[in-house]
């Protein structure tokens, strides 16, 4: 079971014996109007086998966070704070040259876009035997043969004669497969995908989510799904983490996220999703906008859209900015307390 | 492809008769007399005529051109009754000034032209996309507001400047470089290499800091705009090396409206570089085009004319051919 806790920013904590062990990850971006603070001490750990959601609306640094732990923001302005522990390694500060080898062998990426994410002028085949080359040695006949292999794999027919065609031959369901055969063609241990079925169509959606459910098994890697849809935690994610503003504002199980919810956020989050029986027009969002990332409020991130804050009294959510508590695993970062929540949940 | 170079053909045989119809209305329309002028100064009105039916000008307007277009298919005779020459296949007509076939001018001159087009060309593209490449990559830093800041100077300094200080500095000054001599107009000639080279590295250079500035700018702009692109992340989330990812994922993806510029250049540079060519006494295209056009040489200018026109509308079709090849999503039809 992964476990998600809390623990306050320690400097130099040490490594332990988890998978991934993430640790007061920030990251900030100066910019000509200040410093924007995209990611505000994000805390998980992750195990093999094990798939966690990170779920958020745009803007709350859920791609930035995976963008953090691929090191792609190395050699960018962005500042990255914090530890990653992956392998006994830091992410965060391991530099460029070490971080390029483990990305694509131990740490594989999927985007959102499949069309924008592969190269228009090379083959796909070609575009994953690239991917296969850099880190074996092997000759371009075997590349050429693992990623045959690797498209069959993903459930690409016909894989030999798809090997020399081009992204644009290929439908957004069968690019995305492509994708997916691009980030495993290594195995790698640990596998980022960043909202990989928003660009598709419903129906694939699931086809896709299945397929990464399938191949993850198989390989027994250790999944993080980056999304904005519920549907999708709830149909692969053992764990979730709900971040708003940069922070982790809710985190657990994923049964316990949605039947034993502890924040006003998720609350809203999990009451604007249109069911089957909601009627035309009657939608629920959650009312106000995300806070500006340039300038944070100092109490409780979500204070300024939350309708409960009045019921913590004397104004303390919009002065204190809770710490995110764990109880059994279940971590949440607000000041209501366990009865109010269980109030508020039963009388919606 | 085939169908695709066939149709092209055929439209720049079409384009050529009409740039060639034009060019000859508009000789016809225009105030110069070129019977006068082969005439001389002290010409009597019977000589002036004379030499007008030399020149075929007492003919009708269309049979003058219907005469013209004819020599382009088959040898003909030249001249006035009487007196005629044959004109060998391809005809361009005689020259008004000195009688020459219109075909050895050219052909003259050519060499000229493309050796001062050549190593320009070569010049401006390496250091117009090198430069161009290198401030992208270094986007804001020193490097980048330097290069883009040399480029806006460039830019802004027109060909009679640059090429004058050039003489100036290298020839005049330092006596580092020789004048240029027309001896010299192919890198096969018994002087050498070394010596064609030595002869057009001033025009080559003056030309290059013109065109290498605003090709520095498309590529810089380009280059940004790629690297910031999605398929870069995927190259570099494949664990690429940053030389991979800048050139066979950035560059190619980049470069295209680099290739579209460089057939345009290119096609007009050939039609002959009026300014260079004059400044630095180079007979090619250009100058012997507007010599031919203030002396009211019709056969010369005409046949220039069409010549540039021929360039620039074959650099276009080569573009063409680049974008198919470079961009696989490119279909030719």
């Amino acid at each position: 079971m992964t476990q998600l806790h809390t623990s306050a920013p320690t400097a130099g904590a040490t490594a332990t014996d988890a998978f991934l062990e993430v640790r007061n990850l920030s990251v900030k971006f100066p910019t000509d109007d200040g410093l924007v603070s995209a990611v505000n001490g994000m805390d998980f750990t992750l195990e093999r086998g094990q798939t966690l959601g990170i779920v958020g609306e745009s803007g709350s640094g859920k791609s930035v966070t995976s963008q953090a732990l691929m090191g792609l923001l190395k050699g960018t302005s962005a500042q990255v704070t914090g530890q990653a522990m992956f392998q006994g390694k830091d992410l965060v500060t391991l530099p460029e040259s070490a971080m390029r080898q483990l990305r694509g062998r131990n740490i594989g990426m999927i985007f959102q876009d499949p069309l924008s994410a592969l190269h228009p002028f090379y083959t796909v085949g070609h575009q994953i035997a690239e991917a296969y080359l850099v880190h074996n040695k092997a000759s371009k006949k075997q590349a050429r043969a693992a990623a045959v292999d690797m498209l069959g794999r993903v459930g690409i027919p016909s894989p030999e004669q798809r090997y020399d065609e081009y992204p644009h031959h290929f439908s957004g369901g069968m690019r995305q497969r492509a994708m997916i055969a691009m980030a495993l063609i290594c195995e790698p241990e640990l596998l980022i995908a960043d909202e990989p079925t928003t660009a598709l169509d419903v129906t694939v959606q699931a086809q896709i989510l299945d397929l990464m459910s399938e191949l993850q098994e198989e390989t027994n890697s250790a999944l993080i799904l980056i999304t904005h849809d519920l549907g999708v935690v709830a149909e692969v994610c053992d764990d979730v983490l709900v971040m708003y503003g940069g922070q982790c504002v809710e985190s657990g199980p994923v049964d316990e996220i949605f039947y034993d919810t502890q924040h006003p956020y998720t609350l809203g989050l999990l009451n604007s999703m249109p069911t089957l029986s909601t009627a035309a027009g009657e939608l629920n969002p959650i009312p106000g906008q995300p806070p500006s990332l340039l300038d944070l409020p100092k109490g409780c991130i979500f204070s300024a859209r939350c309708q409960y804050a009045e019921l913590v009294g004397e104004g303390k959510c919009a002065k204190e900015r809770p710490e995110l508590t764990v109880e059994a695993g279940h971590g949440k970062r607000c000041h209501l307390s366990g009865p109010q929540i269980i109030t508020i949940r039963t009388s919606r | 492809m085939m169908t695709f170079i066939l149709r092209r053909a055929g439209s720049l045989v079409l384009l050529l008769f009409a740039v060639s119809f034009i060019t000859f209305t508009l000789f016809q329309l225009g105030p110069s007399d070129p019977a006068a002028a082969a005439c001389g100064q002290e010409c009597t009105p019977e000589r002036v005529s004379e030499a007008r039916v030399a020149l075929g000008m007492d003919q009708p307007f269309f049979l003058q051109y219907f005469d013209y277009v004819r020599g382009l298919f088959s040898s003909r005779m030249i001249g006035a009754p009487g007196a005629q020459t044959l004109c060998e296949w391809p005809c361009l007509g005689k020259s008004f000034q000195t009688n020459e076939n219109v075909a050895d001018i050219i052909a003259r001159s050519l060499p000229y032209t493309f050796s001062m087009a050549i190593g320009a060309l070569v010049l401006w593209t390496i250091t117009g996309v090198g430069l161009g490449l290198m401030a992208a990559l270094r986007k804001g830093s020193p490097v980048d507001k330097f290069i883009v800041g040399a480029a806006s100077v460039g830019v802004s300094l027109p060909i009679p400047v640059t090429g004058l200080f050039l003489l100036l500095l290298f020839v005049n000054q330092l006596h580092l470089l020789p004048f240029t001599t027309n001896e010299i107009n192919s890198p096969f000639g018994p002087q050498g290499p070394g010596a064609w080279v030595a002869n057009y590295l001033l025009p080559w250079i003056a030309l290059a800091v013109l065109f290498s500035a605003s090709y520095i700018r498309v590529t810089r702009t380009n280059m940004i705009e790629t690297f910031g692109e999605d398929f870069i992340r995927t190259a570099r989330a494949k664990g690429l090396a940053p030389r991979t990812v800048t050139f066979k994922h950035g560059v190619r993806a980049g470069i295209t409206p680099v290739v579209t510029m460089l057939g345009m250049d290119i096609g007009l540079l050939l039609g002959g570089a009026v300014l260079t060519e004059q400044i630095f006494s180079v007979p090619g295209l250009g100058f012997t085009a507007v010599h031919a056009a203030i002396s009211g040489d019709l056969p010369v200018t005409m046949a220039i004319t069409m010549l540039a026109a021929f360039f620039v509308i074959v650099a276009n079709v080569a573009v063409d051919l680049a974008y198919a090849a470079i961009d696989p999503r490119v279909r030719l039809q």
